[in-house]
């Protein structure tokens, strides 16, 4: 409807842990003041009603990792007018995109008894591979504060403020000191994605990479600095992003090594 | 008389205000439940076969993802797990009160979330929190800030609430200084007033004629209410060391469910959960939680199910009144962790999530490579357990319309407070009467 009725908002789930849209809900100070604003439409873990679509802004949580879901994710795509993925999941595959490296069946093995009852696809893959995405917001899990700043930049027509950046300027700007250079320890805060707030060096640990690679990371150039071996480095690529792309040619150069 | 002859089909495909995907399934020939089915089809994500050929120190944070909604839970089984395959033991001392003081703004956060937002919409007739706000604004927002509470606590000691960044296997990172710790108070005082008033007016919802008896599964601690540790024990007698777990429970792998099924040998299935923790250790609470609920007309054992939202709200008055007593005791260590040296065993860790007992254990090579990892969520540990209180509660209500049945059925599962996320290791609720 044209009229200056509320925009509408869908929030759906593939396969994920729910952390990131618990986040909706962690907004404690200002998620009945967004229902104000927005018609909260469909969101199965919050409400038991629905409203059909079409829905304004979609957010999308997990990753597509059976057929009946990239099917459901053209739904989706058709049912929204804007569709925002949120956490490393939805953007990146998540971790269980680990198994795109490894032997499925054998995976279903270790966790199942009968792996007959157990259909799944082969890899877990980013909502991008399957339909186009209009915006995409890393972290594993998201920062609240970065999901509310995407839907106030919906409502209000512009581009939300969602910096590409690497950890290190977040941390230069929190004035922590810099874990790799005062302690050695190994950090992937150079090639990580903004956004997290530098939590990790200020609790005097290196960045983990779970908001994933910033625009236009040198792995290489870390990785020589690293003094790490090829095996860790592998490992330290593949957790919550090891889908993504910078990531994944990263651990793939040093599992050849 | 046809109504006797007649097949009745109660379901839902997507169940609400449950955490993950699942569904039910009841079918009724006349006045007799046929078949109960908790359905999770929340897709696999095969934890425990991608932690092989990782490293020990890796699974607090791996783990974490299991479950965004209790990854203290999970962090804090898993270090302990860990600790117990290289014989060390934080069992008392200020990291060992840092992990519970953490572990409590999960509860106060998980089961504010629990109570207001997804359990209490059923008793007041709203379809969420925000409809129910529309009405009770003043009510919603104070369970809201209630869980901002417990979500600053995870913030201040693990870096977020969402997945912390500061659990490691030995201990933190970076332990708080005691002044980051003492500005919580205000804040978790309030929380403490409004888990009193949440007890006082939840006692007085009104509650379905429903007795279950399932055999209560908890841990219990000597030194108080079991949250981070403890000797696994029901009220059937059992009472093992979390490394016996395997002696006694089994998993099964069903059909219709991409969750294992637990159940104890040669009985079968048991509780666990908020029920069975206030059956078997109301005695160790702290003595507001035990006045608040003495007040509110709350005896041990509660075998109504439905009365869980009671049970929560009690052990949000403990959580939030313990995270008190544990900041104002509190004196900074010198070091964050204590030196964990991998070595060739295996071990085992049991904690008590929001929602039920998780069990982890691990085989580790000498360097510390993760050889063999199994982990059992509270929910497919309820899930047997889940479906027979359906089936009783079916059977107590056949009078209602299919609508209210329906309605009822799901109120049945969402009293457990089901994870289905973790468990997928949960439950499509159809209602079959043909």
């Amino acid at each position: 409807m044209d009229a200056p009725g509320k925009r509408t908002l869908a929030v759906w789930k593939f396969a994920s842990c729910d952390g990131c849209q618990l986040s909706v809900l962690d907004l404690e100070d200002e998620l009945l003041s967004l229902a104000d604003h927005l018609e909260i439409a469909y969101f199965i873990e919050a409400s038991s009603a629905t409203v059909e679509g079409p829905y304004d802004v979609s957010l999308v949580e997990g990753s597509i990792t059976t057929l009946h879901d990239a099917e459901r994710i053209r739904a989706v795509r058709e049912s929204s007018g804007t569709l925002i993925t949120i956490g490393a999941c939805a953007t990146a595959g998540g971790i269980q995109a680990l198994r795109n490296f490894a032997d499925v069946e054998e995976f279903s093995r270790v966790v199942y008894a009968s792996p007959d009852y157990i259909s799944t696809l082969t890899t877990s893959t980013p909502i991008s591979a399957h339909v186009n995405v209009d915006f995409e917001l890393n972290g594993c899990p998201i920062n609240k504060r970065q999901l509310l700043e995407v839907i106030s930049a919906h409502l209000n027509h512009r581009r939300p403020r969602v910096r590409a950046h690497s950890v290190c300027v977040e941390c230069k700007r929190r004035g922590t000191v810099c874990v790799m250079v005062a302690q050695g320890t190994a950090c992937l805060g150079p090639v990580t994605h903004a956004g997290c707030g530098a939590i990790c060096p200020a609790y005097d640990r290196g960045c983990y990479g779970c908001y994933g690679p910033k625009e236009t990371p040198n792995t290489a150039s870390l990785d020589a600095w690293s003094g790490l071996e090829d095996q860790d480095l592998v490992r330290k690529y593949r957790t919550f992003n090891a889908g993504a792309e910078a990531f994944k040619r990263a651990s793939e150069a040093h599992e050849r090594n | 008389m046809s109504e006797t002859s007649r097949t009745r089909t109660i379901r839902t495909d997507y169940l609400a205000r449950v955490e993950g995907e699942g569904a039910m399934f009841v079918k009724l020939d006349g006045r007799e439940v046929s078949e109960v089915k908790l359905r999770l089809y929340e897709p696999p994500r095969f934890f425990e076969a991608f932690l092989r050929g990782r490293s020990f120190a890796e699974v607090p944070d791996i783990t974490a993802r299991i479950c965004g909604i209790c990854p203290v839970a999970y962090q804090i089984s898993s270090a302990r797990a860990m600790e117990d395959a290289c014989g060390v033991r934080i069992d008392d001392g200020p990291i060992r009160d840092l992990r519970r003081l953490l572990y409590c703004g999960e509860w106060i956060e998980s089961h504010s979330l629990h109570v207001y937002m997804l359990h209490a919409p059923d008793f007041l007739g709203y379809s969420s929190a925000i409809e129910m706000a529309r009405d009770h604004r003043e009510i919603v927002e104070q369970g809201l800030q209630m869980k901002k509470a417990g979500n600053a606590l995870m913030t201040v000691i693990g870096g977020r609430e969402v997945h912390p960044i500061n659990v490691r296997v030995g201990g933190f990172y970076r332990v708080p200084a005691p002044a980051e710790l003492r500005v919580l108070v205000d804040a978790l005082e309030r929380a403490r007033e409004t888990a009193v008033a949440t007890v006082r007016w939840t006692s007085m919802l009104e509650f379905p004629d429903v007795e279950i008896e399932p055999e209560h599964v908890a841990l219990v601690d000597p030194d108080g209410y079991p949250i981070d540790r403890g000797r696994i024990v029901s009220d059937h007698g059992l009472d093992i060391e979390p490394a016996e777990f395997d002696e006694h429970i089994v998993e099964e792998h069903v059909e219709h469910s991409t969750a294992l099924h637990a159940r104890l040998r040669r009985r079968g299935s048991y509780l666990t959960g908020p029920l069975a923790r206030y059956s078997l250790a109301s005695a160790a609470m702290r003595a507001l939680a035990r006045e608040t609920a003495r007040e509110a007309g709350l005896s041990a054992p509660c075998r109504n199910p439905f009365q869980s939202i009671v049970v929560r709200a009690v052990e949000l008055v403990q959580a939030t009144d313990e995270a008190l007593a544990l900041i104002d005791a509190y004196e900074q260590p010198d070091a964050a962790a204590v030196e964990v040296e991998p070595r060739r065993a295996v071990g085992h860790g049991a904690t008590e999530a929001p929602r039920g007992m998780l069990y982890h254990r691990y085989e580790i090579d000498e360097d510390g490579t993760i050889l063999d990892a199994r982990i059992v969520p509270p929910t497919s540990q309820n899930q047997r357990a889940i479906e027979e209180d359906l089936r009783a509660v079916v059977q107590s209500s056949l009078d209602l319309s299919d609508e209210e049945l329906t309605l009822r059925c799901e109120q049945a599962i969402r009293n457990h407070d089901p994870c289905i996320s973790c468990s997928t290791h949960f439950l499509d609720l159809t209602v079959d009467r043909g």
